[in-house]
């Protein structure tokens, strides 16, 4: 498991009120369907602006964004670049 | 019904005479007795109204959320109960609008422009906090049927509809957040009522009381999308500018009054500017902000829903939220400026000034889906949302 990968399963698991475990979680399977919610869908969109001092400009903030782990890591990819 | 849809500007010319003529004559006994407006909604069924909004390839009138929102202002000129409920039904059409494409809902919106059916809902659960994001009842599926049983703490007018869209979980070991909204008919659910009776400030005609729901059907009475996005691109815009429409009517109605009133002082003693003139011109104009924020809305949802409905931004969402929290309290203290304009004649209920009944009935608009919450959600959004 990469970096990135890690710490934004990290941040779900802190803060994505998921019914099954953030660490094992396919990476295509739908957020949504694991419980998040639009409420702990932006704490895992606060989370992950101070973990990657970033910020999420607007066209990221969408629903599709936050329904799975692969869309969540195209975005930080978008804003920060390919990981290395 | 004709065999020709009614056109949008019709409906809207017959939602005005349905509420001068029938609603508001009415209107007194509905909240005297907090019973249904049995004649204003048979009249709205009888006229095409209430399958306004389906398509014009399904037989409906095509109406937009602009000629929607017009119609829920007419009717709340004259009775806010009638409106809050042809409102509300309208909310359940637009999330079928919003399943077009799958064949039963197809089905289901020609049946509507066929006969009229009157659409309830049940969103809201005992056990869940008023949070109609989660549920605790479930569908539970058994082949390509289902059984459904929800204790609905609220389903207004539920004993006089036709038909109930129900959140629930997706199946029975979802997520409370993994919702699904299920369309359920009166022919195949029982209701017995739980939270005794409606007898409340205002708004009494809407029969908002609680229900024990079980009822049973088909999988393919599931509107396919998740209640999530339904709620975000339909449900909740749609409640908030059809809500904030029929508080616009009972405004308008509450001005409408006041401006009666200071004219016939006004011509008792001419050349001298009555007390209370100078107060209704600063309601008049503050009366026309709230109809250009309504206005606003309805522009942008109808705007989007004709090019991307799938396109629902944060941004959207804050602004149709903020809709409803300015709408909800305008409308309170624009009836209050109103009947303190009228003074003693608007205090009395026996007059043609009388505003107690709106006064009244402008209260519940902060209380349903209470503009704390609202105001909380927005307060979270804004935490991410960059300019």
């Amino acid at each position: 498991m990469n970096n990135r990968v890690g710490l934004v399963r990290a941040v779900l698991a802190d803060h994505g009120k998921l019914h099954g475990s953030a660490a094992t979680i396919s990476a295509t399977a739908s957020l949504y369907s694991a419980g998040l919610t639009s409420h702990a869908s932006v704490n895992v969109m606060l989370a992950l602006e101070d973990t990657f001092d970033i910020e999420f400009p607007e066209r990221l903030l969408t629903r599709a964004t936050f329904e799975t782990i692969d869309n969540l890591l195209a975005a930080l990819d978008s804003v920060l670049g390919a990981e290395a | 019904m004709g065999t020709v849809p009614p056109s949008s500007a019709g409906l809207i010319r017959a939602a005005a005479r349905i509420g001068a003529e029938i609603a508001a004559v009415v209107a007194a006994d509905v909240d005297a007795r907090a019973r249904f407006p049995h004649e204003a909604l048979e009249a709205l069924r009888n006229e095409g109204l209430l399958a306004a909004f389906v398509p014009v390839r399904f037989g409906g009138a095509g109406c937009t959320v602009a000629d929607l929102s017009a119609m829920c202002i007419e009717l709340g000129r004259h009775c806010s109960s009638s409106a809050l409920v042809f409102a509300m039904h309208q909310i359940q059409v637009a999330c079928l609008v919003d399943a077009v494409g799958a064949p039963y809902f197809d089905e289901l919106l020609r049946e509507i422009a066929a006969s009229g059916r009157l659409f309830a809902s049940a969103t809201t659960e005992a056990g869940v906090g008023g949070d109609v994001r989660s549920s605790i009842c479930a569908v539970e599926r058994d082949g390509t049927s289902f059984r459904l049983h929800k204790h609905a703490t609220v389903i207004s007018y539920g004993a006089y509809a036709d038909d109930v869209l129900v959140t629930a979980r997706r199946e029975v070991d979802a997520a409370p957040s993994d919702q699904v909204l299920v369309h359920v008919r009166r022919e195949d659910w029982s209701l017995s009522a739980i939270a005794g009776e409606w007898d409340t400030l205002g708004m009494r005609g809407t029969c908002s009381v609680g229900f024990d729901l079980q009822a049973t059907g088909t999988v393919d009475q599931i509107l396919p999308d998740p209640f999530q996005e339904i709620s975000a691109r339909t449900m909740l815009p749609v409640t908030h500018i059809t809500w904030a429409s029929v508080w616009l009517g009972i405004a308008e109605h509450a001005v409408r009054t006041a401006r009666t009133f200071v004219r016939s002082t006004a011509r008792k003693q001419p050349g001298t500017l009555p007390p209370a003139a100078r107060r209704l011109a600063v309601l008049v104009g503050r009366l026309d902000r709230v109809r250009a924020l309504v206005e606003s809305c309805v522009r942008e949802f109808d705007g989007l829903h004709a090019t991307s409905p799938s396109a629902v931004s944060m941004a959207f969402t804050i602004r149709m939220n903020n809709l409803k929290l300015c709408v909800s309290t305008d409308v309170m203290e624009i009836v209050q400026s109103s009947l303190e304009i009228c003074g003693l004649a608007g205090y009395r209920n026996d007059t043609e000034f009388s505003l107690g009944r709106q006064l009244r009935d402008a209260q519940s608009a902060p209380l349903m889906v209470h503009n704390d919450r609202i105001l909380e959600h927005n307060a979270a959004l804004l935490c991410v949302l960059k300019d």
